[in-house]
């Protein structure tokens, strides 16, 4: 699945990230790269963009570009 | 040179590589930085989030309280602009202008001064610079020391994230939201802001918009027009609400425009992919009050006090001369407005206001009191003005000035107010668009496509305005 | 004030302490013509990057919240024990990598300024994050001092680092402060005098390439580099720079603009100190 579909308080790590050059450099740059965990902490009210915590740090991203972070749902964390 | 064979041994050695070796580069670092730190930290609780800094976000970032919050925010900073500069600034006003104003004028007469240095000097460039500092001052010393509060604070990336969407819609950057905010303030300020947004084309988007921001010179401008003509057409009770919801509707037609512009710009010259968005929601800080209050109020009054002497005092020795300088028995504001009058007339303004407009790029804030001078001047015989010298009356006087000498009518009034919304940036921000981009493309952009906006709407509303019968 | 985190063994910060008041540390502002030592203010952005050199110099910029929010590089100047440091405040970056504007102006000065020390500020409350560039700035430079700041709230998250390791492993010096405070400014300036005086420290923490065959091709060119310029510090991050293409640093070598760089290292190493010093 890809960033976007991660659904609220569910953990997650980043498989790939599917955009080249220098908009990969900027998602690394803020430490989301492959193997890092992240997590879904808000919503903007208009629904978009979303805050996500990578490495204690607090980032937002377009749908657009969450849809280019592909992640795995962490075991466990799944909420039914 | 020799040197080159570096570069060959270079290419091989990539060609070796495998595809994504460059993030092999970035994650090597990453890992080392996370093998160090688990090694060096330790907390007490799970990795979560403050839950301070948790429960401020959900509130601030909430679909209704989020927006509330904003609101509120904002229109209390604005608020105590308004409120808080009004004493400062009527202090101000009698110590440098009226008594200021005097008390030189005195003294030059008294050293035997010609009248032409006295007029140059005194009548325009002191008095240009008096008006400006008495104006701008307290509001810019009470505006910005209270937007960086909420800056170091950490709430301002919140309002970037809550309205990133419009900005997206448009084509830009959420940041834009904050650089149009201090645009509010002085647009000059809004530009340098711009330098939060790293993306070279939403950068050159918000500096080119900033204009459409109100800025402090230009708000006098609109409440007055708002007072004397457009509150006056409601009952005496509802008076002072339908002018500020007439001054309330320009400001959100500003907001409007910015979004538009904004999104044409990104759709023709600007046109490109939206680059890479990044936002940095920080923790939240607890501002330092005294030092923030301090720094601001030094840098602000500094740059008013600068931008006054620069670019007030000439204006008002300009003013002075063409008001003085006579060609053929008429002086050369005269001319000019006469020149001008086909032109204004046909944008539903007039000459009066349009070469108001030219001697004023370099300080919005003097257009009212050089509106003023000019019509009572150029007006037939009325006293009271003396040439070249501006003039601060009340509503009422103003009222009967513009509209008995100046002939205005409540297209005027509209089309100023329009106008004043639309038209160039001032000299100041100018400069500083020319500094941040070093573009002289850019720069005319900036300034002209603003300059051209406001001729069109103008034209039309005046145009619409005849055609139906209302003026 | 009270904290509890002063790891090192000067005690308590305090700040009429005559360590760092007027005698030693007369405030300069902008004056910044006679100086013995460039240091450079790198790190990330809302790391109190600002904060620090406000309070190095005096001079009161505004600090925004904001990454970028020093585009133009900022200079201020202080003394300290009778040396005086031209102070250079460096946009904040997250990375020395990418190509944005302030990246390179970023990473330009630590590699052609040549600074005799780079004063790393760091928010002690997101280390991991803040070390990927901190990483980075040691790939350029080895005069590097780590200012671990706003110890006062990673203490109130909870957390709490281990500041001799962490200077172990980095192998350069680590001052905790709360720069807000005044805290831990003493320290920061002892470091400071201790890096740009004497020579750098040799157990730098290189990071090493994970992926073998870049290892390999970075060692190769490396020395080939070392030869070409000697004395040339970094040669490693240079020839990682070369792999990847960059462009201004292949015209550095094609104009031999990096090899001013080498025999300005090999200058600063030993002349430069003494030689002005007595002034």
């Amino acid at each position: 699945m890809t960033l976007d579909e991660l659904g609220p308080d569910n953990r997650a790590t980043v498989v790939a990230l599917e955009i080249r050059g220098t908009q990969r450099r900027r998602l690394m740059d803020l430490g989301l790269l492959p193997g890092t965990e992240v997590r879904v902490d808000m919503t903007s009210p208009l629904g978009d963009p979303t805050a996500y915590l990578v490495r204690d740090g607090l980032i937002a991203l377009r749908r657009s570009q969450a849809r280019a972070v592909h992640v795995e749902v962490r075991d466990g964390s799944e909420r039914q | 040179m020799s040197n080159a064979h570096l570069l060959d041994q270079a290419a091989a050695l990539r060609d070796d590589l495998p595809a994504d070796f460059q993030d092999g580069i970035v994650e090597s670092i990453y890992a080392d930085a996370a093998a160090i730190s688990s090694h060096t930290v330790s907390r007490d609780s799970q990795r979560a989030r403050l839950t301070a800094d948790r429960l401020l976000d959900r509130a601030l970032t909430h679909r209704v309280w989020g927006f509330a919050v904003m609101g509120v925010l904002f229109f209390a900073v604005f608020w105590f602009t308004i409120v808080g500069a009004a004493a400062p600034s009527a202090w101000l006003y009698t110590l440098l202008v009226d008594n200021g104003h005097a008390w030189l004028r005195d003294g030059f007469v008294a050293l035997g001064s010609p009248a032409w240095l006295t007029g140059i000097l005194i009548d325009g460039a002191y008095l240009g610079t008096a008006w400006v500092t008495a104006v701008m001052l307290p509001p810019m010393a009470i505006f910005f020391p209270l937007f960086t509060l909420l800056e170091d604070f950490g709430y301002l990336p919140r309002v970037a994230f809550n309205l990133d969407r419009l900005f997206s819609a448009a084509g830009t950057h959420g940041k834009q939201s904050l650089s149009m905010m201090m645009g509010y303030g002085c647009n000059a300020a809004g530009v340098t802001a711009t330098r939060i947004i790293d993306s070279p084309r939403e950068r050159l988007i918000a500096i080119i918009t900033n204009n459409f921001s109100i800025c402090n010179g230009r708000w006098p401008t609109l409440i007055l027009m708002g007072t004397i003509f457009i509150g006056a057409l409601a009952p005496p009770a509802l008076g002072s609400v339908v002018a500020a919801g007439s001054v309330v509707t320009v400001a959100v037609i500003g907001v409007l425009t910015t979004l538009l512009v904004s999104w044409a710009l990104s759709k023709t010259v600007l046109r490109g992919q939206t680059s890479a968005y990044s936002l940095e929601l920080p923790p939240y800080r607890r501002p330092q009050l005294w030092r923030t209050l301090h720094t601001s109020l030094i840098d602000r009054t500094l740059f008013v006090l600068r931008r006054a002497l620069l670019m007030a005092a000439p204006a008002g020795a300009v003013i002075w001369l063409i008001s003085n300088v006579d060609v053929g028995g008429t002086s050369v504001a005269a001319h000019v407005v006469g020149a001008l009058d086909p032109l204004g007339l046909a944008l539903g303004l007039n000459g009066v206001i349009l070469l108001a407009y030219i001697v004023a790029i370099p300080a919005n804030e003097i257009i009212i009191p050089t509106i003023l001078m000019l019509t009572m001047t150029l007006g037939s015989g009325m006293s009271g003005a003396q040439n070249g010298v501006m003039i601060e009356l009340g509503p009422a006087q103003t009222e009967t000035v513009l509209i008995q000498i100046g002939g205005w009518t409540l297209l005027t009034a509209i089309n100023l107010m329009l106008f004043s919304l639309l038209h160039n940036p001032c000299s100041t921000t100018i400069l500083t668009i020319w500094n941040e981009t070093k573009s002289l493309k850019w720069t005319s952009l900036a300034t002209l496509l603003p300059l051209t906006l406001a001729f069109a709407v103008t034209f039309l509303t005046a145009t619409v305005a005849r055609l139906a019968g209302w003026v | 004030m009270t904290s509890g985190f002063q790891a090192s063994s000067a005690g308590p910060a305090c700040t009429s302490c005559a360590i760092y008041n007027s005698a030693n540390l007369a405030k300069l502002g902008v004056e910044t013509g006679d100086y013995d030592y460039v240091a450079a203010v790198a790190g990330n952005p809302n790391t109190g990057k600002s904060t620090v050199f406000n309070a190095l110099t005096g001079l009161r910029q505004h600090v925004g919240n904001w990454p970028g929010k020093t585009v133009a590089r900022a200079e201020g100047g202080f003394t300290y024990r009778g040396l005086g440091y031209k102070l250079v405040d460096l946009p904040g970056t997250y990375s020395l990598l990418s190509t944005s504007n302030d990246e390179e102006i970023a990473r330009d000065f630590l590699l052609f300024g040549r600074p005799d020390v780079t004063i790393a500020v760091v928010d002690s409350t997101r280390l991991e994050r803040n070390l990927n560039l901190v990483l980075q700035i040691l790939q350029i430079t080895d005069r590097v001092v780590v200012a671990l700041n706003l110890m006062d709230e990673s203490q109130r998250h909870g957390i709490t680092i281990d500041v001799r390791h962490l200077g172990r492993e980095l192998g350069v010096p680590v001052v905790p402060m709360a720069a807000r405070k005044g805290e831990g400014l003493p320290e920061l300036l002892e470091a400071v005098e201790q890096v740009a005086t004497r020579q750098p420290a040799t157990s730098v923490r290189r990071v090493k390439q994970r992926n073998a065959a870049l290892e390999r091709a970075v060692a190769t060119l490396s020395d080939k580099l070392g030869q070409a310029f000697p004395g040339l510090p970094n040669t490693r991050w240079v020839a990682l720079r070369l792999l990847e293409g960059d462009p201004s640093t292949e015209q550095a070598v094609r104009d031999g603009t990096l090899g001013d760089l080498g025999r300005g290292a090999a200058e600063a190493g030993s002349a430069r100190p003494t030689g002005t010093a007595a002034r």
